[in-house]
């Protein structure tokens, strides 16, 4: 089944590398997927989306519509890419960076950027904090494969901290 | 072979690789960077160089000194770096250069919408240098279609001794999907000379197929290469029959094998009463559209250019016989739709956008309703 | 015949410069430095050239030859030289073509220190448009595109080389023919960007406008006016006056050529066996 998500935030929060991590887990759990993104010039601040599509079947229209999870890491995000959200979709909101909920029926907050703080000193690893919550909530892939997609991705010193942040994401709900 | 998620830009510098691309000159430019990037990393692995220049001329430029020297070359480029490469893509038709040149097509003229997809270059890859001189112009779909026009792209360029332009778009440059390469791939070796300097060599000589083989500088040849109009010596001539006879041979050499060269991707046409065409990044919508409107029991065509130039005059010419309505989908103000009203038998509209968006399926379906009332 | 002939494709020549047209001389230079030098031979040796009067000369010349486009030919040369890195290859450009349109090229040519010899024929003017201002039009000089005198401050070729990076820069005329001969040879043994001014006279183009159509007349002011580097630098500030200029070689360093530094990328990336 086609399942459609969009991954949003501001330049530099890594948005972007959480969506190509999930997309890549999908494809090794021998799913379709495709990843897009648009961002500003800014390489830091500003705008940054990015959305994954994964189904069984073939993907030709390569952009979400009615996205069925939305993951929003700041007020902005938020406020501008809820809005065509399935009915029955879910919001993901970084409790911090978005003190005002949208007016939707099915959010779920976590301090995301909080507990990469808290817990491994850096802000740098709330992208993939954020895809612990994003496995867990959307259970579109399964966690040991997401381990190894993160594992892949990231540079090798990193890896056990980045394990960290994707279990405390996952944990956190 | 198992599925990877790879990027359309990844995929090509990887088919542009596997096709023996040994020499790669550049400049960084959104939303093209990342095959310069891969290159950048993957050459020197292979014994390649690649070589980050000063401009998007002298990328060209060096790229053609490369490519006589006897490397499979390409560079890759978007917007006004495209239209600075123009000079010496009509250096490299003249003097019969190999060379790949990619254009990841963003919102233009000028510096335009940065990033934003587009597919306004059409025409420009068919008529952006100065002079008659023919080209071939290729455009994939998906991430998978980019590895394979890759390595068909510079098979072509050495085949036909041409510069070869690989029209892709943002979407597909920036794409990522699932793909499974191709391990089989058939690579068109460099032409080489079939005679000896002494048995009369001479470099511009067409072979059979109006080709000629010319010789790869440092081969003991001594041979000229010039921008000038040439005889078959190589060296400049003012003659009105050499300067005809050269740029019809120029011509001829690719239209002669244009049955060969010109891909179009057909489906649902048996029973089609009208057709969606496209072509690039934009196809994928349209093909969504087109099963979506079948749904809606509208008997509607898909067909998409792989192969922009030369373009099928004769396949368009011939479908259209049965048809009572095309509607060309693409993401510009129009240009390839004068092309297809050129060539088709039946009335043709176009589906056009440029606002920094792509398609939407609805969007291209609504067109197509349109199209069927207007013929009514 | 004389040995540096054999150089030459005799079917290509006459050439097409005009009577007293300093060109020729700077040539036969090239091909009489080449002689010299057991390392470059007819088969491993790429001529280069971009447009103009000058970069004609790639036509006459007996090797692997390419006559490129306005401006262009620092950048062909680059990929040739990198491409086979095994060929020895020379640049033959006009003040025009290598410091007008392609003064970006020629100083990124520099920067990079790509092993080429450059031999930029300056004749002051555009000969091949007929006569129009080059960057390095003196100031004051006619042209059919400064008819009341150029006001455009000429580039010093040779300083805007050293300042880029290349790492052999010099100066000679097509009088001191034997002077010449020599810079181009010590050119070519620089394994690095080599750069070289030879001055020509334009008797048609420039002269002409310029009170000196005689080519022998320009040929004495190039005698008279030019001075060794050595005694150009024991000369006193208020003796540098009026047209006297430096010939010589005014720079030289030792520095790994841009082939030789990508051979190590090559290494690092473990291809170089490949």
């Amino acid at each position: 089944m086609r399942k459609q998500l969009r991954l949003s935030g501001s330049g530099g929060q890594g948005v972007i590398t959480a969506a190509i991590i999930l997309a890549e887990a999908a494809v090794s759990e021998g799913k379709n997927a495709v990843q897009s993104q648009s961002y500003g010039p800014e390489a830091r601040g500003g705008a940054s989306k990015s959305e994954v599509i994964i189904d069984d079947e073939k993907i030709y229209h390569p952009h979400v519509k009615t996205p069925d999870f939305v993951l929003a890491m700041t007020q902005k995000a938020a406020d501008k890419y809820f809005h065509d959200l399935n009915p029955n979709g879910t919001l993901i909101l970084d409790d911090d960076l978005v003190p005002n909920s949208p007016d939707f029926k099915n959010i779920i907050r976590v301090p995301i950027t909080k507990l990469a703080v808290e817990r491994l000193g850096k802000a740098l690893f709330a992208n993939i904090v954020a895809l612990g919550v994003i496995v867990k909530v959307t259970r579109l892939v399964d966690f040991e494969t997401i381990k190894k997609s993160v594992a892949n991705r990231v540079p090798p010193h990193t890896i056990e901290q980045n394990m960290t942040a994707l279990q405390i994401g996952y944990d956190s709900v | 072979m198992s599925a990877r998620l790879m990027q359309g830009n990844e995929a090509i510098a990887e088919g542009a690789l596997k096709a023996g691309v040994r020499f790669f000159g550049g400049y960084p430019i959104t939303p093209s960077t990342e095959i310069a990037e891969s290159l950048a990393k993957m050459l020197p692995k292979v014994g390649g160089t690649f070589v980050q220049m000063e401009d998007e001329i002298a990328s060209m430029g060096v790229i053609l000194g490369a490519s006589l020297a006897g490397k499979k070359v390409l560079t890759a480029s978007s917007g006004p770096g495209i239209s600075l490469k123009q000079e010496l893509i009509g250096y490299a038709a003249a003097a019969e250069i190999p060379a790949v040149i990619v254009n990841v097509q963003r919102v233009g003229p000028s510096t335009g919408q940065p990033t934003a997809p587009s597919q306004g270059d059409v025409m420009q890859a068919r008529w952006g240098t100065h002079g008659d001189h023919s080209i071939i112009v290729l455009s994939p779909w998906s991430v998978k279609e980019a590895f394979e026009i890759a390595v068909k792209a510079v098979n072509y360029a050495e085949r036909f001794r041409t510069p070869v332009i690989l029209l892709t778009d943002e979407i597909v440059g920036h794409l990522r999907e699932n793909v499974e390469l191709p391990t089989d791939i058939e690579v068109y070796p460099r032409r080489i000379p079939k005679k000896t300097r002494a048995e009369g060599y001479q470099p511009f000589t067409p072979d059979e197929d109006l080709v000629p083989n010319v010789a790869n500088f440092g081969e003991g040849y001594k041979i000229h290469v010039t921008g000038l109009i040439h005889d078959e010596t190589g060296f400049p001539s003012g003659s009105p029959k050499v300067t005809r006879e050269q740029i019809k041979r120029m011509h001829d050499k690719i239209s002669s094998a244009d049955d060969e060269i010109i891909e179009v991707h057909q489906e649902f046409m048996d029973d089609a009463d009208f057709a969606v065409i496209s072509f690039g990044g934009t196809a994928r919508t349209a093909y969504e559209a087109v099963l979506n409107a079948r749904k809606r029991g509208i008997k509607v065509g898909f067909v998409r250019l792989i192969t922009i130039f030369p373009f099928a005059d004769k396949i368009i010419g011939k479908i259209s016989k049965n048809l009572r309505g095309i509607l060309v989908a693409e993401l510009n103000f129009g240009q390839i739709v004068y092309e297809v009203e050129r060539a088709a038998n039946c009335p043709v509209k176009l589906c056009a956008k440029y606002d920094m968006t792509i398609f939407e399926p609805e969007e291209i379906e609504k067109s197509i309703d349109e199209l069927v009332a207007e013929v009514k | 015949m004389r040995s540096y002939e054999n150089f030459f494709r005799q079917n290509r020549l006459p050439h097409l410069w005009c009577p007293g047209c300093g060109n020729g001389i700077v040539m036969k230079a090239i091909v009489q430095a080449i002689e010299k030098n057991p390392n470059f031979t007819q088969d491993n040796t790429v001529i280069v050239s971009g447009i103009g009067c000058s970069s004609r000369a790639s036509g006459y010349m007996d090797f692997d030859t390419l006559h490129t486009a306005h401006g262009r030919a620092i950048p062909f040369a680059t990929g040739v030289k990198l491409a086979n890195p095994a060929l020895n290859v020379i640049v033959i450009t006009g003040d025009g073509d290598c410091t007008a349109i392609g003064g970006n090229h020629f100083i990124h040519g520099c920067r990079r220190n790509v092993d080429l010899t450059v031999v930029l024929f300056n004749n002051n003017i555009y000969g091949m448009t007929g006569g129009q201002a080059s960057p390095m039009t003196p100031l004051g000089k006619k042209a059919t595109t400064a008819p009341y005198g150029s006001v455009d401050r000429p580039f010093d070729a040779c300083k805007l080389a050293e300042a880029a990076g290349a790492t052999y820069v010099a100066r000679s005329t097509a009088f001191h023919v034997q002077h010449l001969v020599k810079t181009i040879e010590d050119g070519l043994k620089n394994r690095g960007f080599s750069f070289i001014e030879a001055l020509v006279q334009c008797p048609t183009a420039y002269g002409r406008r310029n009170k000196m159509g005689d080519p022998a007349k320009m040929m004495a002011w190039m005698r008279d006016n030019a001075v060794m580097k050595n005694s150009w630098d024991k000369l006193p500030d208020d003796k540098k006056i009026g047209e006297k200029f430096p010939i010589g070689l005014f720079y030289q360093a030792e520095s790994e050529s841009y082939d030789e530094s990508y051979k190590k990328v090559q290494e690092i990336a473990g291809g170089a066996a490949k």
